[in-house]
C-alpha cells in the first residue's frame, strides 16, 4: 500500500505555491534564487511520482536534466549577484533600477 | 501503511521547512531551511523507488548548490532583509497568486483522486541506476551532450562574470592590444588588421 499519485501531486503543488509566493515577497536576490530552486524541486517531485506510477524511466532522466540546468543557474545567478553587490553594495532587487525610465 | 506514514512525515517536514524558508528574513536561516526541504524530498524519492535521483538530489542540491549559496551569503556578509516598506501591492499580488495556485493544486488533487487508479506493480526497474544509465547513453544521448555544452557555457559565464578589472587595468589591457596591433601593422602583417 502506497500513498496515491494525487498526494504526491498535492505536495508538489503546495511546495510550488510556497516558492512562487516567496519569489514575490522576498526582496533579497539570494532569497528569490532559493525560492526558484524550491519551485524546480517541486517540479522534480512531480516527474519522479509520474515515473513511479507509470513505470517509465524518462521522468527520472528529465529530473537529471533539470538538476544540471539548476546547477548552471546557480553558477551564473550567483555570479550575477556578486557582480551586482560589487557595484551597489546591496543585493536588494529594488536597487536594481538603473534601466528604469 | 508504513509507506503512508513515512510520506506524511517527510511531506510535513518539507512543507514546514519551505514555509520557514520564506518566513525568515535572515538569508542564512533561509538557506538552512532549504537544505531541510532538499533532504526531505530526497527521502520521499527513496519511498518512490528512485534511489539514484535521491542520491543525486543530496549530492547536487544539498551538497553543491547550497554550499555555493551559503558561501556567497558569507562572502557578501548579508544582513537581514529589510521589510517591504514600499510596493505594498506586492502583498496583494502574492496572496492572489498563492490562492490561485493552491486552488489549482486542490483541483488537481481531486481530479486525480477521482480518476481510475493506476496500480503499481511490484519489482519495478524504472528507478534502477542501470536502467537510467542505459537510457541516458543510448536513447537520450543528444540531450546529455547538450547538457554538457550547457555546463561548459555556465563555467565560462561564471568566470567572465566574476572577473574584475578596475579602470586602470582595463585601460592597460586596451593599450596593450592597440600597441600589438600597431606593431603588426608596421611589420606589414595584416592578419590581425584583416
Amino acid at each position: 500500500m502506497e500513498p496515491s499519485l494525487a498526494s504526491y501531486l498535492a505536495l508538489s503543488g503546495i511546495l510550488f505555491t510556497i516558492g512562487a509566493v516567496g519569489v514575490i515577497f522576498k526582496r533579497n536576490a539570494i532569497g528569490m534564487f532559493m525560492c526558484i530552486e524550491l519551485m524546480l524541486n517541486s517540479v522534480n517531485l512531480t516527474f519522479v511520482a509520474f515515473s513511479r506510477y507509470y513505470a517509465d524511466t524518462t521522468g527520472q532522466l528529465f529530473v537529471f536534466m533539470v538538476m544540471a540546468v539548476a546547477a548552471c543557474e546557480a553558477a551564473v545567478g550567483l555570479g550575477i549577484i556578486i557582480a551586482f553587490f560589487r557595484n551597489r553594495q546591496s543585493v536588494d532587487v529594488d536597487d536594481a533600477s538603473i534601466l528604469k525610465n | 501503511m508504513a509507506s503512508d506514514a513515512l510520506f506524511f512525515v517527510f511531506a510535513g517536514f518539507a512543507i514546514a521547512c519551505a514555509i520557514s524558508m520564506v518566513y525568515h528574513r535572515n538569508p542564512l536561516y533561509s538557506a538552512i531551511s532549504l537544505v531541510g526541504v532538499f533532504v526531505a524530498l530526497a527521502c520521499i524519492y527513496i519511498t518512490l523507488a528512485a534511489p539514484f535521483i535521491a542520491a543525486v538530489q543530496v549530492l547536487v542540491y544539498a551538497g553543491a548548490i547550497m554550499v555555493l549559496v551559503v558561501f556567497v551569503i558569507m562572502l557578501l556578509n548579508l544582513d537581514e532583509d529589510r521589510p517591504l516598506n514600499r510596493l505594498r501591492f506586492l502583498y496583494a499580488i502574492g496572496g492572489g497568486l498563492g490562492l490561485i495556485l493552491l486552488a489549482q493544486t486542490f483541483f488537481i488533487f481531486y481530479a486525480v483522486m477521482k480518476a481510475p487508479q493506476h496500480s503499481v506493480e511490484a519489482g519495478e526497474t524504472a528507478g534502477k541506476t542501470m536502467s537510467i544509465g542505459q537510457a541516458m547513453y543510448t536513447e537520450y544521448l543528444l540531450p546529455v551532450e547538450i547538457i554538457g555544452v550547457l555546463l561548459l557555457m555556465a563555467i565560462i559565464g561564471g568566470v567572465v562574470l566574476s572577473r574584475r578589472l578596475s579602470q586602470p587595468q582595463l585601460e592597460l589591457v586596451v593599450d596593450n592590444e592597440l600597441d600589438k596591433r600597431h606593431q603588426e601593422e608596421e611589420k606589414g602583417d595584416f592578419r590581425i588588421a584583416l
